[in-house]
């Protein structure tokens, strides 16, 4: 008889949400957690935006589901997680991207998402002020929108307990006892648990959990700076993204939004990429993305910048997550890989995980959810049109 | 000009001023001094509620006047600014914060320069204070380059504000003088050597990854590349949190000296002190000598926990001092309408009944700083060879600081591989100056028989020897041999007044009985500090002993004046003989007994804002932490937003720390505060190349 019925490793964006389905359905869980509290790893590091817009079926699929849980969870649980439905709005000003994003709207289309394309005078109605010159118009996405994650993750940890899961924080995994093909405890510094499942949702950790049971799951952490400014009054509703790369050389591309509180929240991928683990803010981002965010909007030169930070992306090679059981161990399942996107799949990756510990299948449809299979070729070479 | 300026200030004289600047504050007209602040400007035009908070609609007003906390945030001509910090402009539209800005919508694109301007220096020096210019002093002097930030406009730090004479060494840093006038002096000196480069209005802001911090340098974002940095950024107030300690109006006794002192603003009329530190002892002076009345201090010790002297000053004056008490609770919503104090048992539990009520219209919290130092844990961070000194390694007098400043500059030296010595003795003179003030000892009394002598109520080991050197005779001697002992007199006195005169403490009056060839009455000369028109000549007082206590009656001969007496003036008092050797000083007001309170509400944690930015209580944190098993500051931000706010838990950390220790939580399970960029919230715009306009 084993102590839980699931053990969970990891409290972040993963490991909490899918804690809470699997309480839900009656489940006896067990979350094991390093850091002191949910979400204190990379989830806090999430700007919060929480998009369907996608050009991989799967990630869309995962991510309308995340946005249906996001966006009925105050009616749900009674608890605000500073959702706002605010869309998603991509502007374009080169042919290059109106390619790219023109594209992929039959595949989104397709996959359930609510998306098209707008004229330049729809664009500059729902993103004030945005610079005119060269506009040729751009997506936007009307049922996306924006979580915060430091809400998101309390409420699913608060809401999980209360249905009977069980949280140990400041507590680390330091090996699993297997007995042939499956997992027969979960050691930590504190001590030693049972579960007949064990669900690896342990972020930037992912790897180290895996090889403890004698997989090897590639996943490498790089990292992206963020920033927020203070409040100022609700007046930008979309989470804009600017696909072009920089003047500047530094970045591939940049994003923003004004979340629940009023706040500017803002990001860009670094043209050449910080692999590791280092969280230590730069010198260059603040400069260079200032620069970015006033050549768009104008209008941001009057904001004050509050504070700045970086969080890791566990990327895998592919750039994909990884769902689903582990190969070769019978009762191992990942939920891992996340390559940035974690916070906003999350919600849609623990409702598949849960219904595949419970019922033996996903939510998805088994074609679609095997792409972000663990035992997918992770060099196959395909890469996402839209990232 | 306006009633709420200080027009003569007793040591600083009169403001050099040159016209006045208008303005409009929600759009009524206003004046103001040339490139003062604009809370300042405020203050003096009687403005003391800036704002309404967006959450709660809880009035705003100065809290730090350091460009640290936002609590004085105004919309100056529609961009949300600080108003502490900002200076006004000619034509300026000032509006209040109500709830939260509008980002002006402002869409002109001008060209921006790529990059911000990187600069080399050898040693970053983080704050301008006493300890960063004796550190720049040492290196520079031995052809080290060295580079100091400050955030303010002028050099210095406190020492601008401290209008006293410092205790500590006459030689090794200028014990007699006044702070201010050690700052102006050190000020001048670093600015003569050329390997010194020196930027005000430069707050640094982070330290970063790649080896680089940033400045906001005169409002423009500039990278430095130091080799080496040295932390002097000071000290940062703490505060209480209790109901009624939002309220604009009760804010820290440094904010409260920097509108006194650096502004000659007068910010209040009734002032109430929480702390007997010397900063709060120090703080009630300053106000009287700005023609402030202070109505009480209270202390929660049994007893001050600043230099004796200082509580003794204004104890003569008729301030009250209530050791074992506490301010339970102000009440008032735009302003302060009632105080009320309490006394508290030995641990620090309010005794019920006890609840007096006082009425003043500010409170000034002074109980203790903490390091500012989150720049060295960032620059440790990013490997860079970091040093601190000051109130920011840690917290002492400004003597020290200075002292610890010359030996941290030299210990870099050392680390540069350059040759450089430390004296022993130097070290032994910082723990002097860093030790708390000893018990109260006694004096050594006064010399029998004599006819013209100073009566030396030095009282208590303090580092302090000003009176040695100023002894026309050399007759002023410390027994112990060290600047902690006690002075006496031994030898001739002829009574020239000076140690009267230089006695940072107050501590010496000279008795003259050759006044009165009948020997009825005796001349006291006492010093004397307060505002012109206090007390007149020829006006009957009553005089006090040393520790404040009525001694009788006396007269008021005249005030003597000079050069020599370094801005301080003497009173001369013709008193009974019999009273000669106990007169110290005159009281200037009645001291207010205490008034029973009645109908006082028991204090609710739901009353009590611990997170000011975020207007988070006691009660939600309480709650969290016991309903969450919570040990983590940073689950605390994500859960009620503590510390999310534009000062970034500088106020709130210490609260907490103490909410976790009330709830006996063991403080090695607690996770602390993650620190970020920036240290303060920086304008945009500074990144673009600055204000253009």
């Amino acid at each position: 008889m084993s102590d839980h019925d699931v053990i969970i490793i990891g409290a972040g964006s993963v490991g909490s949400p899918t804690a809470f389905f699997l309480a839900e359905a009656g489940k006896k869980v067990l979350v094991i957690e390093s850091l002191k509290g949910a979400g204190q790893g990379q989830n806090k590091a999430a700007i919060g935006g929480t998009r369907a817009t996608h050009s991989d079926p799967a990630k869309i699929q995962i991510c309308l589901a995340s946005l249906d849980v996001f966006s009925n969870w105050k009616e749900k649980t009674g608890t605000d997680i500073g959702w706002k439905k605010g869309g998603y709005c991509f502007p374009v000003y080169r042919e290059n991207e109106q390619t790219i994003l023109k594209g992929i709207l039959p595949i989104q289309k397709r996959a359930g998402l609510t998306i098209d394309w707008v004229e330049p005078e729809r664009v500059k109605e729902v993103v004030p002020g945005i610079n005119p010159e060269g506009l040729l118009g751009g997506t936007y996405s009307p049922h996306d929108g924006q979580v915060s994650p430091l809400m998101a993750s309390e409420s699913f940890y608060v809401e999980a307990k209360k249905l009977g899961a069980e949280f140990k924080y400041n507590e680390t995994v330091t090996g699993l006892v297997m007995d042939g093909n499956s997992i027969k405890a979960v050691k930590t510094d504190k001590g030693e648990y049972t579960a007949d499942i064990v669900l690896n949702a342990a972020g930037g950790k992912a790897t180290a959990i895996c090889k403890m049971a004698g997989v090897e799951i590639p996943v490498i952490p790089d990292s992206h700076e963020a920033g927020i400014s203070a409040p100022v009054e609700p007046f930008l509703d979309p989470l804009v993204v600017d696909l072009r790369p920089g003047p500047d050389g530094k970045t591939a591309n940049f994003y923003f939004g004004q979340n629940h509180e009023g706040q500017i929240i803002f990001c860009y991928t670094p043209s050449e990429l910080f692999k590791g683990e280092n969280r230590m803010c730069t010198s260059e981002f603040m400069p260079v993305i200032a620069r970015r965010l006033v050549t768009l909007i104008p209008r941001f030169k009057n904001l004050t910048i509050r504070r700045l930070w970086r969080g890791l992306y566990p990327m895998t090679p592919d750039g994909v997550a990884v769902v689903g059981k582990a190969p070769g161990v019978d009762n191992f399942y990942l939920g891992i890989g996340m390559c940035g996107q974690g916070f906003m799949m999350g919600p849609g990756v623990a409702q598949n995980l849960a219904s595949l510990i419970i019922n033996g299948k996903p939510v998805l449809d088994d074609d679609v959810f095997a792409l972000l299979s663990p035992e997918r070729g992770f060099y196959s070479g395909k890469k996402e049109a839209l990232k | 000009m306006s009633e709420a300026r200080i027009d003569i200030h007793p040591i600083l004289g009169e403001k050099e001023t040159e016209g006045t600047v208008e303005f409009n504050f929600n759009g009524e007209p206003m004046k103001a001094m040339p490139g003062e602040m604009i809370s300042t400007a405020l203050f003096a035009n009687g403005v003391r509620v800036f704002g309404h908070h967006h959450r709660d609609g809880a009035a705003q007003g100065m809290f730090c006047a350091n460009g640290q906390c936002s609590q004085c945030l105004v919309l100056a001509d529609g961009v949300p600014v600080k108003s502490c910090i900002v200076p006004v402009k000619p034509g300026m539209d000032v509006r209040s914060m109500e709830g939260l800005p509008k980002l002006k919508a402002d869409d002109s694109l001008s060209g921006y320069p790529e990059r911000p301007e990187v600069v080399d220096t050898q040693v970053l020096i983080i704050g301008g204070g006493p300890a960063g210019l004796m550190a720049a002093v040492e290196l520079a002097e031995a052809g080290v380059d060295c580079l100091i930030c400050d955030d303010k406009q002028v050099l210095g730090g406190k020492l601008s504000l401290q209008t006293h004479n410092f205790f500590g060494s006459v030689k090794e840093c200028f014990a007699g003088s006044r702070g201010m006038d050690i700052g102006i002096n050190l000020e001048k000196q670093v600015y003569e050597m050329v390997k010194v480069t020196v930027w005000t209005d430069a707050p640094v802001v982070g330290v970063f990854d790649d080896g680089l911090a940033g400045v906001v340098k005169e409002g423009t974002y500039t990278l430095v590349k130091p080799e080496r940095i040295l932390v002097t950024a000071g000290a940062r107030e703490k505060t209480l949190a209790f109901p009624g300690a939002d309220i604009p109006g009760v804010y820290g006794a440094g904010a409260f000296q920097t509108l006194v002192n650096r502004d000659l603003v007068r910010p209040s009329e009734k002032l109430f002190i929480i702390g007997g530190g010397n900063v709060g002892l120090i703080a009630a002076y300053h106000a009287l000598q700005a023609g402030i009345d202070v109505v009480g201090l209270v202390e929660a010790l049994p007893q001050c926990g600043g230099y004796k002297v200082h509580e003794d000053k204004i104890r003569r004056l008729g301030v009250p001092v209530w050791t074992s008490h506490t301010v339970l609770r102000i009440e008032g919503e735009e302003k302060i309408e009632r105080i009320i104090i309490c006394e508290i048992d030995n641990k620090f539990q309010p005794v019920p009944g006890t609840e007096a009520e006082f009425f003043a219209d500010t409170v000034l919290v002074a109980v203790g700083l903490s390091p500012v130092d989150e720049l060295f844990h960032e620059a440790k961070k990013a490997n860079i060879p970091v040093y601190s000194a000051g109130d920011a390694q840690e917290i002492a007098e400004a003597s020290a600081a200075m002292f610890s400043g010359r030996i941290t500059g030299r210990k870099i030296l050392a680390e540069m591989g350059m040759e450089s010595e430390i004296p022993e003795k130097w070290y032994e003179m910082i723990d002097m100056l860093r030790a708390r003030p000893g018990p109260n000892a006694g004096f050594y009394p006064p010399p029998e028989g004599e006819q013209v002598y100073p009566v030396i109520r030095c009282e208590q080991e303090i580092p302090c020897n000003p009176c040695i050197d100023s002894c026309s005779k050399g007759a002023v001697t410390i027994p112990e041999g060290n600047i902690l002992g006690r002075p006496k007199l031994d030898g001739e006195c002829i009574g020239c007044m000076k140690c009267v005169a230089i006695c940072p403490g107050l501590a010496i009056s000279l008795v003259d009985k050759r006044y009165d060839k009948d020997g009825i009455n005796a001349k006291v000369t006492v010093p004397w500090e307060l505002p012109e028109g206090t007390v007149e000549v020829g006006q009957e007082v009553t005089t006090t002993g040393f520790e404040g206590e009525v001694i009788g009656r006396g007269k008021i001969l005249r005030f003597v004046s000079g050069e020599w007496l370094n801005m301080r003036m003497l009173m001369q008092l013709e008193v009974p003989m019999e009273d000669c050797d106990k007169v110290a000083g005159i009281r200037i007001r009645e001291p207010l007994g205490k008034e029973a309170a009645t109908s006082v509400r028991a204090c609710d944690d739901g009353e009590v804002v611990v997170c000011r930015c975020e207007r988070v209580t006691k009660a939600d944190i309480v709650k969290y932490i016991q309903d969450s098993d919570c040990r983590d500051f940073n689950t605390l931000k994500a859960a009620l937003r503590t510390g999310m706010g534009p000062c970034g838990g500088k106020t709130c950390t210490n609260l907490i720390w103490g909410i976790f220790r009330q709830l006996g939580v063991d403080f090695g399970d607690i996770e602390p505060h993650l620190e970020r960029p920036f240290t303060q919230e920086v304008p945009l715009k500074s990144f673009l190349g600055g204000d253009d306009e």
